[in-house]
């Protein structure tokens, strides 16, 4: 007997990509940032800025109307924002998707881009942007019952589980070493990528200063000026466009319990992941292990960790030693971030996670292709450890 | 007057608000639920667990274990520099609730998961107060 199949899968197709460079000290504001990358991935599709009729924004520096008035599209059926912190980009396909395939749009144009370098925080000269982030589920708790223990920054809160995970689980500082590592080794094959040219050893990564312990230096993504866009269409209309279709097969997102503090889970490990990745694997009607490629939101190399555990490519606590056996470089089992990812191509929201997918899948990745590439998959993280992932497919 | 950047004190409003009053007061409290006796935190206004609203400020016994903590040797706001590196903590407190707090009595290097410490509350304004832990032998 076969399968139910769900409504939404293999009904909307990733059509056009753009990015901007990554750089640390862009002389633009975010939103003009965006504007480029939403350009660069329109006439990527092969379609006019007037075919866009859906807008989907990051939460904070724009607005779905200040994009459309710049683009000039003057009939926008369909406009909203995920608030998923870094998980928003990928859950925004869904929504994308949902969009597109309800017939509410027909074209839609999902992107973020942000000063993550230059206004993140305050550098001498820099003016931040006047519409900032959006701070979401996480503000008041974060506002009311860390900042006074001097903890505001995601690499402090997020060592609130990443330590007991650390010490619980006997994570040796050379596992996460191999993700910073690994991801390293892969950005000398992107182009765009900020460390291109800057090669990292254990040596060097044990050396690094710690940041908030478990987290050292390489362990954190490298912040950086960029944006970066996709269109999403119909898998129909896809046909007709000019590169091959890259199906969206599956997706979810999901909230651990509570979302709203990260200390107070009765499982702390258990993160928006673990309850979207059984949901997106029913959807596409696939296993983890079949994909050819993973893009894992890799904001620090312990949350990689934990998302591998949480896709199910092991179980509890095992994630340090699956990636020592050399699983997620190019040429292993599991290739994890071959573009090099948020730790050493530049912090762009995941949405270059999504991006270095499509070229995958394209069988456009370059020096960083896995071969014959059909089947890869996308994760976001955001706030609290909100998740999000999207199963993509090339259309045979 | 000292040139040292303060420290930010934040401006709750609704239950947290109500959790720092208590605080200031001299109290740690929690939000307890009346009818299944779940205890609550952050504050809520209804039991997750039961769907209860019958949800009261209870005071806690102030024990606890360490759960987690951070080390942190980067200063995010310049009113810490002088503390660097300083452990922020993760406290399991007897009747459930984990709590964020600061870490004095011992250094750093004692923190072990499930070390028992106790609360220490110290008044800042008369609606906030902060929250340290310290080893309870």
């Amino acid at each position: 007997m076969a399968l139910p199949t769900h409504p939404l899968r293999g009904k909307a197709a990733l059509v056009g990509i753009g990015e901007t460079d990554f750089v640390r000290g862009a002389d633009e504001t975010p939103v003009r940032l965006m504007i480029r990358a939403a350009i660069a991935a329109i006439d990527d599709a092969g379609l006019e800025r007037s075919d866009i009729d859906a807008i989907i924004p990051p939460p904070g520096y724009t607005s779905a109307e200040e994009l459309a008035s710049n683009l000039g599209i003057e009939d926008l059926h369909y406009a909203v924002t995920v608030h998923l912190g870094g998980a928003s980009p990928i859950a925004s396909l869904q929504s994308a998707a949902m969009a597109v395939h309800s017939g509410l749009a027909k074209n839609v144009l999902v992107v973020v881009g942000w000063n993550g370098y230059s206004a993140f925080r305050a550098r001498p000269g820099v003016k931040n942007p006047r519409l900032g982030l959006d701070p979401g589920s996480v503000g008041n708790t974060t506002i009311d019952y860390y900042v006074p223990y001097g903890a505001r920054s995601a690499a402090q809160f997020y060592s609130f589980i990443l330590m007991r995970y650390k010490k619980l689980y006997d994570i040796r500082d050379e596992d996460a070493a191999e993700v910073a590592l690994a991801f390293r080794e892969h950005a000398q094959l992107n182009e765009k990528a900020l460390m291109r040219g800057k090669s990292l050893s254990l040596e060097e990564y044990l050396a690094a200063p710690w940041i908030a312990e478990p987290l050292r230096k390489f362990d954190c993504c490298v912040e950086t000026d960029c944006a970066a866009a996709v269109i999403v269409t119909s898998s129909e209309r896809a046909k007709d466009l000019r590169h091959p279709s890259v199906l969206y097969l599956g997706g979810a997102e999901g909230h651990p319990y509570p979302a709203d503090d990260i200390t107070n889970r009765a499982d702390p490990f258990k993160v928006g992941l673990s309850f979207a990745a059984p949901r997106a694997y029913a959807m596409a009607g696939v296993e983890a292990r079949e994909m050819d490629f993973l893009q894992v939101y890799d904001c620090f190399t312990y949350v990689v960790l934990l998302q591998l555990e949480a896709l199910g490519l092991c179980g509890r606590g095992e994630a340090g030693a699956f990636v020592r056996d050399g699983h997620i470089r190019l040429g292993g089992s599991q290739p994890i971030n071959t573009h090099g990812g948020l730790l050493s191509q530049g912090h762009m929201w995941g949405m270059n996670h999504v991006i270095e997918a499509v070229r995958q899948l394209r069988h456009q990745a370059g020096a960083a292709q896995v071969k014959g590439a059909e089947l890869g998959l996308v994760t976001g993280w955001g706030d609290f450890g909100d998740g999000s992932i999207a199963i993509l497919g090339r259309d045979a | 007057m000292s040139d040292q950047p303060a420290k930010m004190i934040p401006d709750p409003d609704g239950l947290n608000a109500d959790f720092y009053q208590h605080l200031a007061d001299g109290t740690l409290c929690m939000r307890n639920c009346d009818d299944c006796g779940v205890v609550h935190h952050p504050p809520r206004y209804l039991c997750g667990a039961c769907g209860s609203e019958d949800v009261s400020w209870t005071p806690l016994s102030g024990k606890g274990r360490i759960f987690s903590w951070t080390v942190t040797h980067r200063p995010i706001d310049p009113g810490w520099a002088v503390d660097l590196p300083w452990a922020t903590v993760v406290v399991e407190m007897e009747e459930g609730p984990r709590l964020v707090g600061g870490w004095r009595g011992a250094s750093n290097d004692v923190l072990k998961l499930d070390l028992p410490v106790r609360v220490e509350i110290e008044k800042q304004t008369d609606q906030f107060a902060l929250l340290y832990f310290t080893p309870d032998p």
